[in-house]
């Protein structure tokens, strides 16, 4: 049995104080366990003050921002993943390791601000004592007081101060109750506490000793820390792991042993301290809401009912709801278009209103879906129903690989695929993350939309069927239930491929319920909306006006010689003015360099209905999906006469050679098919090569996407044409 | 392990002196007394299956997969799969 000490500073060498402390922010980072109550104590210390980076390294979300604690005194916050332990289960956790182990790494917190549900003090203490135990300096952030109060849970606050060694803050960081009173203490220079919980065992004190003098270590403790997980360690050499695996296996170190040991003894220790502090008087007798509520919500039946019908008000929002503030964008730019082309004339006019406005246009006229999108996933998340989502699916996710953490990722993945898999990374198994991975993008994102939108609006009427449903959302509802199919078949395929190298783990806990904190939601919908604004934004708004510049330049004389031909021609075939015009334009376009590329392209794509002009949009949209809109508006409204219409009428009056609509329903629902499954997007072939450190991966996603959407598209003209 | 697989009886015995929380009949409580799988074990630990613990069987999943185990007298709920309930051993 290891030791239990109390108040005792032998081995703890108290860090010296950083002269720079005075000169620069502190940094504080803020650590917990998941639902803990984190993220809203984030949000009220920092507010609108945030951003969000890397670590270093890895890929994990790094949520910083700077919080006012006096007036003079700024501090920043780092809000670090929601952990149990320090001993890391997830890449996710591997974040919180790799900080706090190095004292001398140039972003090691000043202290650390633990979040602890007052409601649930024994399992939210283990990660404090392990915290305080590394003689990190502290405060305890003592979240959910309501919640405990209800419970009948009576806390003697100083005598747990005087266990615990360190500042208790109570608080409720939800009403932001306790918030003001955690900033003065923050402002104060805080020490290591003076409390030890526990220490390493004395049988392992041979190997702690060696390993904490070889790395010159200030105590025990972490160099246990060292002897666990040194593997996962990233900013130690390899000669220092080997050195580490060398030691462990000559005093015969049997990791997970000590770990269960030292867990329990923690527990132990943590049980004698409540049983001191904290007295709990059961005032009710019922069962508690939340499981009332779960008895609802994970009913066998009632429970995928309601999921279900949670699903279609999110597609109804994106696709009925969202229709209106589209329009108003739609309608204001290109009024805005028409007003400045009436006014003015010249090229650059013209790269003004066809490139840049229409460009911008197409960016805008997202923002509402993504809003709505985003605001929708926040609240799931945020009244703890996710969580049951999970706990619902899971055994109807086993049989094709996945867990019913995949679901998370699935679902996100209908907002972007660069978040969801990101994602991904809650997942322990290695086997279920990298098959949610590959198969994520073909869960129809955002992306996706605007191109299905178009192309539905187009072809299938807008009637009622059934009287209930409109048509039009049922063939939306049918693509996206397409791409979701093609994930499942797509993940049973890989689960037969791949080979498993551990073994898949489900626990995990469930949030009680909430009513969801409205700021938490507006903030996450205004970070989603600015990331798309500015980083997607950026590349539309490029690309479409290169596109702009391709469209309406060409190689040598092409264009001139294409343009004496048709006027030539004019004469003997008695067309009038603007016929002559719009053949002249079209005549231009085809012989531009962007009609080039199409071109060129169209023999490999004539087999799935299109042509070059539709060859152009697909090899823009590759950059990313939605460019596929823009590119169709510039080269439509390049291609045509000058007054400007709605896309869809430009579509309509689209003809092909014989002089029938070009878009056929045949031509339509290919591309729609191609649509689904395609990787058309550098984006996520970026992240899975980040989140799987391997180019094996992208390039697999690649060619797999690539490759159905082709056959896909092509079974569905031939069928249908 | 390969004598329980070849003897019926002597995996009956078993499963009635070694009661799992998988076994737990909805509603029914019963007290952690150890944890059989060691790499699990460490996974559950932290997230509060203490020896001594008591647990409580609230629900199944639909399918009966996963389970939704309530914790301690403090109400909190785990979901854990029934492969990983088996590995919580519980007392008499």
């Amino acid at each position: 049995m290891a030791a239990l000490v109390s108040n005792s500073t032998a081995t703890v060498a108290v860090p010296a104080p950083n002269p720079a402390v005075g000169a620069r922010p502190l940094r504080i980072a803020l650590i917990g366990n998941p639902n803990s109550g984190k993220t809203s104590l984030f949000n009220q210390l920092t507010g609108l003050n945030q951003k969000v980076g890397n670590f270093p390294g890895v890929t994990v979300d790094r949520k910083s921002g700077f919080a006012q604690l006096t007036a003079t005194q700024r501090a920043e916050i780092v809000d670090l993943p929601g952990t149990y332990s320090l001993y890391p289960k997830s890449l996710d956790e591997k974040v919180i390791t790799d900080l706090l182990y190095d004292r001398a790494a140039p972003n090691y917190p000043d202290f650390v601000v633990v979040t602890v549900d007052a409601s649930n003090l024994r399992r939210s203490l283990l990660l404090f004592t392990q915290l305080g135990d590394l003689g990190l300096p502290a405060v305890l952030a003592l979240n959910m007081m309501d919640v405990a109060g209800r419970h009948g849970v009576n806390i003697d606050l100083p005598a747990l101060e005087r266990e615990l060694g360190v500042p208790i803050i109570p608080m409720n960081a939800r009403k932001g109750i306790g918030v003001a009173a955690l900033k003065i203490v923050m402002a104060q220079r805080l020490d290591a506490p003076p409390v030890r919980f526990w220490e390493p065992d004395e049988k392992l004190l041979p190997l702690v000793r060696q390993i904490r003098y070889y790395f010159d270590l200030h105590n025990d403790y972490l160099a246990l820390h060292y002897a666990q997980q040194y593997r996962q360690i990233g900013f130690l050499s390899a000669d220092d792991k080997a050195h580490i695996q060398e030691l462990t296996q000559q005093y015969g170190f049997d990791a997970t042993a000590a770990q269960a040991a030292e867990t329990i003894a923690r527990y132990a220790h943590i049980n004698e301290i409540l049983l001191e502090t904290v007295t709990v008087t059961r005032t009710e007798t019922r069962e508690p809401i939340s499981n009332r509520i779960d008895k609802v919500l994970t009913h066998r039946v009632g429970g995928y009912l309601i999921f279900m019908g949670i699903l279609f008000l999110l597609f109804q929002a994106i696709f009925a709801w969202a229709q209106y503030p589209m329009d108003w964008i739609d309608q204001g730019i290109s009024a805005l278009s028409a007003a400045i082309q009436a006014n003015f004339s010249g090229p650059l006019v013209r790269l003004l209103t066809e490139g840049v406005l229409a460009g911008l246009g197409g960016v805008l006229i997202f923002i509402p879906q993504i809003a709505l999108l985003f605001g929708f996933l926040a609240v799931l998340e945020e009244t703890g129903y996710m969580a049951r989502v999970t706990f619902l699916m899971d055994k109807l996710m086993r049989p094709f690989g996945l867990s019913g953490k995949s679901v998370v990722p699935l679902i996100s993945g209908l907002a972007c695929a660069v978040p969801a898999i990101m994602g991904a990374r809650t997942i322990e198994s290695w086997k279920d993350r990298m098959i949610t991975i590959f198969v994520t993008p073909l869960m129809s994102c955002s992306a996706r939309i605007p191109v299905y939108t178009v192309l539905v609006a187009l072809v299938v009427p807008d009637r009622a069927a059934w009287g209930l449903f409109n048509l039009r959302g049922v063939a939306l509802m049918g693509l996206y239930l397409l791409g979701l199919l093609s994930a499942l078949g797509s993940a049973w395929v890989l689960k037969k491929v791949l080979k498993a190298r551990e073994r898949s783990y489900f626990i995990m806990e469930f949030p009680v319920y909430q009513w969801p904190r409205w700021k938490n939601v507006g903030l996450t919908i205004y970070q989603k909306v600015q990331a798309f604004v500015f980083q997607a934004g950026k590349v539309i708004v490029a690309i479409s006006v290169l596109l702009w510049v391709l469209a309406s330049y060409g190689p040598g004389q092409k264009q001139a010689t294409a343009e004496t031909q048709v006027r030539q021609q004019a004469a003997a075939k008695g067309w009038d003015a603007p016929e002559i015009s719009r053949q002249v334009a079209s005549a231009r376009l085809e012989n531009s360099y962007a009609g080039s590329f199409g071109h060129m392209l169209e023999p490999a794509i004539r087999p799935l209905g299109y042509d070059w002009k539709i060859g152009i949009a697909l090899l823009t949209s590759f950059a990313a999906r939605e460019v596929f809109v823009g590119t169709i508006s510039t080269i439509y409204s390049v291609g045509q006469d000058a007054d400007m219409g709605t896309l869809q009428q430009k579509l309509r009056a689209e003809k092909d050679a014989n002089g029938q609509p070009f878009f056929t329903p045949a031509r339509a629902f290919s591309l729609l098919v191609f649509y689904v499954f395609a990787m058309q997007c550098m984006s996520t072939l970026a992240v899975t090569y980040r989140e799987t450190k391997s180019w094996r991966w992208p390039l697999a996603q690649l060619i797999y996407m690539t490759g159905l959407a082709y056959v896909a598209a092509f079974v569905v003209y031939q069928v249908l044409a | 392990m390969a004598l329980f697989r070849r003897s019926p009886q002597i995996v009956a015995a078993q499963a009635a002196t070694r009661r799992s929380a998988k076994d737990l009949r909805v509603g029914e409580t019963g007290t952690i007394c150890c944890l059989e799988d060691p790499e699990m074990a460490l996974k559950l630990l932290e997230m509060g299956c203490v020896p001594g613990v008591q647990v409580r069987l609230s629900g199944r999943a639909p399918l009966g997969d996963p389970l939704m185990l309530v914790l301690g007298d403090q109400e909190y709920t785990l979901s854990v799969r029934a492969s990983e309930a088996a590995t919580i051993l519980l007392k008499e």
